[in-house]
């Protein structure tokens, strides 16, 4: 059967010229600037950076202007960009225990060196809506004190010291790369940590969630959050050693869980782990949540079943740009699969009128 | 001075170059000496890492942009890699980190390199002032039972 193929050119040129249109608005009011949305939008750049696996603030603000703020197609065009890079190589792993920190909150001790700084939140604000933003106003300088020079370890560092916490001793090998070589499941640790680093804030938040109400339940609590600047430290190969080339936003969650030990391990703490770009505490908590429902093998503890224990269901579909490429696909034109499926029961109907025909 | 001093003080003049923001490093150098390019600035992206648990073993985080460029300026070779997409900064980087290890050194230091330090700490130190702001200072409240 023929099927017209072509014919849409002049219908798709006129559909963008108008998608470019809508996008700008009433030209009435002024055009956003990519530093604007930069600038102010920060939270949204962060979290295109993060799922786009990019980071370049610049870029996401840019991506979030041409997909007129719709995320994922914002994540979508860093991800496109981004296989158009040649890769330099990779950075020392980052220090975060070094991280220059805006906030560090830890839910399990009140008092602890580096204190609880509670950085540019939203916890604590009322949730209204404050109409004194719908006018243009010039911001009060924020209040500022002296700031100790003293170092503000990892918490868990803390319970490690005296053995009540599993330990996390340093391992050099280079980490499988989703980005080089296809998912293969089992997945290690690492590589679950690079998907959930990178996948979608809503679906890791929901499965974290869903521990939370007990499908995978590990007994949470946030040991500590911090948000802040590290330093990128990148080998040089023409000069042999290390140069700090930059710096990036993280934020870092830590979670303490219970355990009763097992065969080989005596009762302690674990721990679940979520590094994030950007200042994004939510997305860090969930996938601290999720890596520890996800390592339930290794720690000897029972499947129960759970979507948040199952790597092939979570590590499968945290994928924003996976997932809206294959089911915003069947929204394009599927003319020949359909004129078959129409054949098949059209045929299927006429063959069951026959039938009925000849029973009567 | 030693090998090791050397290399100290080159990683700490590249990483102000690579760290200063592009407008003010052309700011404090605009013009640039004659210099062969042996890499024209090239974009394109290094895969962070960070360590499970902070201290465990490597895990792959994502990309960063980033910007290289290699100079030849006499008898000295400057490279550099700088964050982000700008090819002026990776080349400017690159053309000064060749002049600080000839007999400019001093006068680019003391010209470039003293102020872009100065500011890097103020920005450093700026937010570390806001954020102390916001550290909770726990007080015990006297309970009932103590009385």
């Amino acid at each position: 059967m023929y099927v017209a193929v072509k014919g849409g050119e002049r219908a798709i040129d006129a559909a963008h010229a108008w998608l470019a249109e809508e996008r700008r608005g009433d030209p009435a009011i002024p055009e956003l600037t990519v530093a604007q949305i930069r600038e102010q939008m920060a939270l949204a750049v962060n979290r295109v950076m993060a799922e786009g696996s990019l980071y370049d603030p610049d870029l996401a603000a840019l991506a979030i202007k041409q997909a007129r703020g719709d995320l994922i197609e914002a994540v979508f065009l860093i991800r496109a960009y981004r296989t158009t890079l040649p890769r330099f190589g990779a950075s020392r792993p980052v220090d975060t225990a070094a991280m220059a920190v805006d906030r560090r909150v830890s839910a399990t001790f009140k008092d602890l060196p580096g204190g609880q700084v509670l950085g540019p939140t939203f916890d604590y604000t009322h949730r209204l809506l404050d109409f004194a933003l719908m006018a243009e106003s010039e911001v009060p300088p924020a209040p500022t004190a002296a700031a100790a020079a003293e170092p503000v370890p990892h918490v868990t560092g803390l319970l490690d010291r005296d053995g009540l916490i599993e330990a996390e001793p340093p391992g050099e090998d280079a980490p499988a790369d989703l980005t080089r070589t296809p998912l293969e499941l089992p997945a290690d640790r690492a590589l679950r940590l690079q998907a959930l680093t990178r996948g979608d804030e809503g679906f890791v938040l929901s499965l974290a969630y869903s521990t939370q109400r007990g499908y995978g339940r590990t007994h949470a609590f946030v040991g500590e959050l911090r948000i802040g600047r590290v330093a990128v430290e990148v080998e040089l190969p023409e000069l042999g050693f290390a140069v700090e080339i930059g710096e990036v936003e993280l934020t870092e969650c830590e979670t303490v869980n219970q355990f009763k030990g097992s065969k080989t391990e005596p009762p302690q703490f674990t721990r679940g782990y979520g590094l994030v770009m950007g200042q994004s505490e939510r997305k860090a908590i969930s996938m601290s949540l999720v890596d520890r429902a996800l390592r339930w093998q290794e720690l000897g503890e029972d499947f129960t079943g759970a979507p948040a224990q199952d790597q092939e269901f979570v590590l499968s579909h945290c994928d924003n740009v996976q997932a809206t490429g294959f089911l915003e696909h069947i929204k394009l034109p599927h003319y020949v699969d359909f004129q078959s499926e129409l054949e098949l029961v059209r045929r299927l109907r006429a063959e069951a009128t026959a039938l009925r025909e000849a029973a009567e | 001075m030693s090998q090791t001093e050397a290399t100290a003080r080159r990683r700490d003049w590249m990483s102000l170059l690579a760290r200063a923001p592009a407008a003010r490093l052309a700011a404090l150098a605009p013009d640039l000496p004659t210099h062969e390019l042996l890499r024209a600035p090239e974009i394109g992206a290094v895969m962070l890492e960070g360590r499970i648990g902070g201290t465990g073993s490597r895990f792959n985080l994502g990309e960063m942009t980033v910007t290289r460029c290699s100079v030849r300026l006499g008898d000295a070779v400057g490279h550099a890699c700088v964050q982000g997409r700008d090819r002026d900064h990776a080349r400017r980087a690159a053309v000064l980190d060749a002049l600080l290890q000839g007999e400019q050194a001093g006068r680019i230091e003391a010209r470039v390199i003293a102020p872009l330090r100065a500011e890097a700490q103020a920005r450093r130190g700026a937010r570390a002032e806001k954020a102390a702001a916001t550290r909770v200072e726990f007080f015990t409240m006297m309970r009932g039972e103590d009385q």
